[in-house]
């Protein structure tokens, strides 16, 4: 089918307004960083690029001690993102391996509902548990919870149904026991899947905002998304949308930068999976 | 290198029986074919003797060691994988020396080895590059050189060429008989193909519904088969089998298809007169019909008109396929001869190689 100059025009068309559209919320709170507090109000609103950009960022960095909250954020959404990893790996690896063990399949079934539970409904008994540990404040609330993962064995689980079995055997024959063959055989050949997960669950970690503001008292345990809701200060001062905008523009900065480095080695992930 | 015996070995999955019975010594050089259609258990049973299968009874041992208990990388035996198997994310050098670092030999030592079996194998400026970047045959290779470098007591191989083309296939199999010769060890093959199992094997063991059929050397196997099914198993095209009786004419026995009768030579006949007005499977092979040029034929061969019903010429000669009655046959014909549908034909039929099977059991009668 001749695709025509109308379809052609019509298809950049749309291409181009769902870019603005996506695009735009970025661009607004990014113009919005470098307005003064009274151009953060003017209607209609402004959007050429102000001059007070160095002065809301130092002002959103100092007030909320943005640093630690960067700090803390990136820490725990690490350390989440490798942990899954790693169990949803392990749980993964023992579903399809670990030949037929009684209630398998009902198990693992058991485990993609506790997917389905979103963490408001688990937050309570989490929350009693952890507070029974003595974790409360602390990194481990921030990331133990975190670390078991359905989507993870799952993911994991439909890769590894089709490595072939041969190479299992094979693994066997070279003298490789199981967890020589998940480090040096499925390991490898999972990076694009552990390169995909880790991304999804840094940002997924990285916007937690209700599990953190319940375990955490003190200001150095806060994380970033907490830091942006304490910029929105009281509520009978008016909000300062140019600093709060800063704030947002930083707290964004390190998924965004995590993407970046990740990007290249997943679109190499993918290519090599071609030349099979 | 090692001697692989195997007794009263049985695999059930299940409820289903896999392999039934199965006995049989592999002498220490040997190479011995497992042979039979899919599902004949010749798969389960090299996966035993590798210990990738659990034996349910029985017992298997390599070089005078039971190793029913052992695991696969302690039973010195390396194994081909039909699907190569070869590790995507690692260099063929790396393919190779997985095993050998696995068993902690010294890094000189395995670099030694695997140039060597490279060389042997003609990949050495592959080593490099990983699987994908590979063609079938250089897989193949390969997946021969993780074997080699292993120095095993045997090696087991479980259909190596089926995924080769058929060019690939036949040099890989001229290659392979080479290569046995060179390393003079122990080896186990798998295949379901007849042609690889006569032309590489010292004996070969067909197999059906997890029982032996036969155990023998190749044309053993193929001049006397055991029974019905490794006569039909074994040449290509496939025996002949009709339902006659056998007659009795003063001296003679004649095997009687009521629309022909065909004399049997008189020194295989003695072996037949208990079954003398006996129902009968007579088989013969497609190569001992051939067309008839001459009025008087050699002792033992048996004129018979037919008629064709199918003509297939393969150029170096002519399969025919003809009935006589309501027997239908084929016949492997000279192309030089005039052969048309639907016309009769008159062919000579080479009864010294003739073979008779109880029709019940389809067991071989004893006629020689």
């Amino acid at each position: 089918m001749q695709i025509t100059r109308t379809q052609r025009a019509l298809a950049h068309i749309t291409l181009t307004v769902s870019i603005l559209l996506i695009v735009f919320p970025v661009v607004f709170a990014l113009v919005t960083s470098t307005h003064s507090f009274q151009e953060s109000f003017s209607f209609p609103p402004k959007f050429h690029v102000g001059s007070h950009l160095l002065d809301n960022y130092r002002a959103a960095w100092e007030r909320v001690h943005m640093g630690r909250l960067l700090f803390n954020s990136t820490l725990i959404s690490v350390a989440v993102a490798a942990g899954k990893i790693v169990l949803s790996i392990l749980a993964a690896f023992a579903f399809t391996y670990f030949g037929e063990f009684r209630g398998k399949a009902t198990l693992f079934i058991l485990i993609l509902i506790t997917h389905m539970l979103p963490l408001p409904i688990r937050i309570v008994p989490t929350f009693e548990l952890v507070e029974d540990f003595g974790w409360m404040n602390t990194y481990y609330a921030l990331t133990i919870p975190f670390f078991a993962s359905a989507t993870g064995t799952l993911l994991f689980r439909q890769f590894f149904l089709t490595v072939p079995n041969d190479l299992a055997d094979a693994a066997r024959m070279d003298g490789a026991g199981p967890m020589k063959f998940l480090w040096k055989v499925l390991v490898p050949l999972s990076k694009t899947n552990m390169l995909a997960l880790f991304m999804i669950e840094f940002i997924y970690m990285w916007n937690q905002y209700l599990w953190p503001l319940i375990v955490t008292q003190s200001n150095d345990m806060r994380v970033v998304q907490i830091g942006l809701k304490m910029l929105l200060a009281g509520e009978e001062q008016a909000a300062e949308w140019n600093v709060i905008m800063a704030g947002t523009i930083l707290a964004m900065l390190p998924p965004l930068i995590i993407l970046l480095i990740l990007q290249g080695s997943f679109v190499k992930g993918f290519a090599m999976r071609q030349e099979k | 290198m090692a001697e692989i015996r195997l007794e009263q070995v049985n695999k059930r999955f299940k409820k289903h029986w896999v392999v039934r019975d199965f006995t049989l010594t592999v002498a220490d050089r040997e190479f011995v074919v497992l042979v039979g259609p899919s599902g004949c258990g010749k798969s389960t049973t090299l996966r035993m003797i590798a210990g990738l299968e659990e034996v349910t009874s029985g017992e298997i041992s390599i070089a005078g060691r039971v190793v029913n208990q052992v695991p696969p990388k302690d039973r010195d035996i390396a194994m081909v994988f039909q699907s190569y198997a070869l590790y995507p994310h690692m260099n063929v050098y790396k393919n190779m020396a997985f095993g050998l670092m696995n068993r902690g030999v010294p890094k000189d030592e395995i670099n030694q080895r695997v140039k060597r079996a490279a060389e042997i194998l003609g990949i050495s400026d592959l080593l490099h590059r990983r699987p994908a970047q590979l063609s079938g045959g250089q897989r193949q290779r390969v997946a021969m050189g993780r074997a080699i470098v292993r120095d095993p007591q045997a090696f087991l191989f479980d259909e190596p060429l089926s995924n080769l083309d058929a060019k690939l296939r036949v040099q890989m199999r001229a290659e392979l008989a080479k290569l046995h010769e060179r390393l003079q060890s122990t080896i186990v093959y798998v295949t379901h193909d007849q042609i690889e199992a006569m032309t590489l094997a010292h004996r070969i063991v067909v197999m059906k519904d997890g029982k032996i059929m036969q155990v023998g050397r190749p044309l053993e196997v193929y001049e006397r088969p055991a029974n019905r099914f490794v006569a039909g198993f074994i040449g290509s095209p496939s025996m002949n089998f009709l339902n006659v009786r056998i007659a009795r004419e003063g001296e003679d026995l004649w095997v009687d298809g009521q629309s022909f009768r065909l004399k049997i030579p008189r020194h295989r006949a003695s072996a037949y007169r208990d079954h003398v007005d006996r129902e009968v499977i007579f088989g013969i092979r497609p190569e001992d019909i051939k067309e008839r040029t001459r009025d008087d034929l050699p002792e033992g061969v048996e004129p018979l008109r037919a008629e064709v019903d199918v003509r297939e010429p393969i150029g170096s000669e002519v399969i025919v396929t003809a009935a006589v009655g309501g027997h239908s046959f084929t016949a492997r014909v000279s192309p030089s001869m005039q052969v048309r549908v639907h016309e009769p034909i008159d062919l000579a039929v080479n009864m010294n190689k003739m073979h008779l099977f109880e029709p019940e059991t389809g067991t071989a009668l004893n006629g020689d």
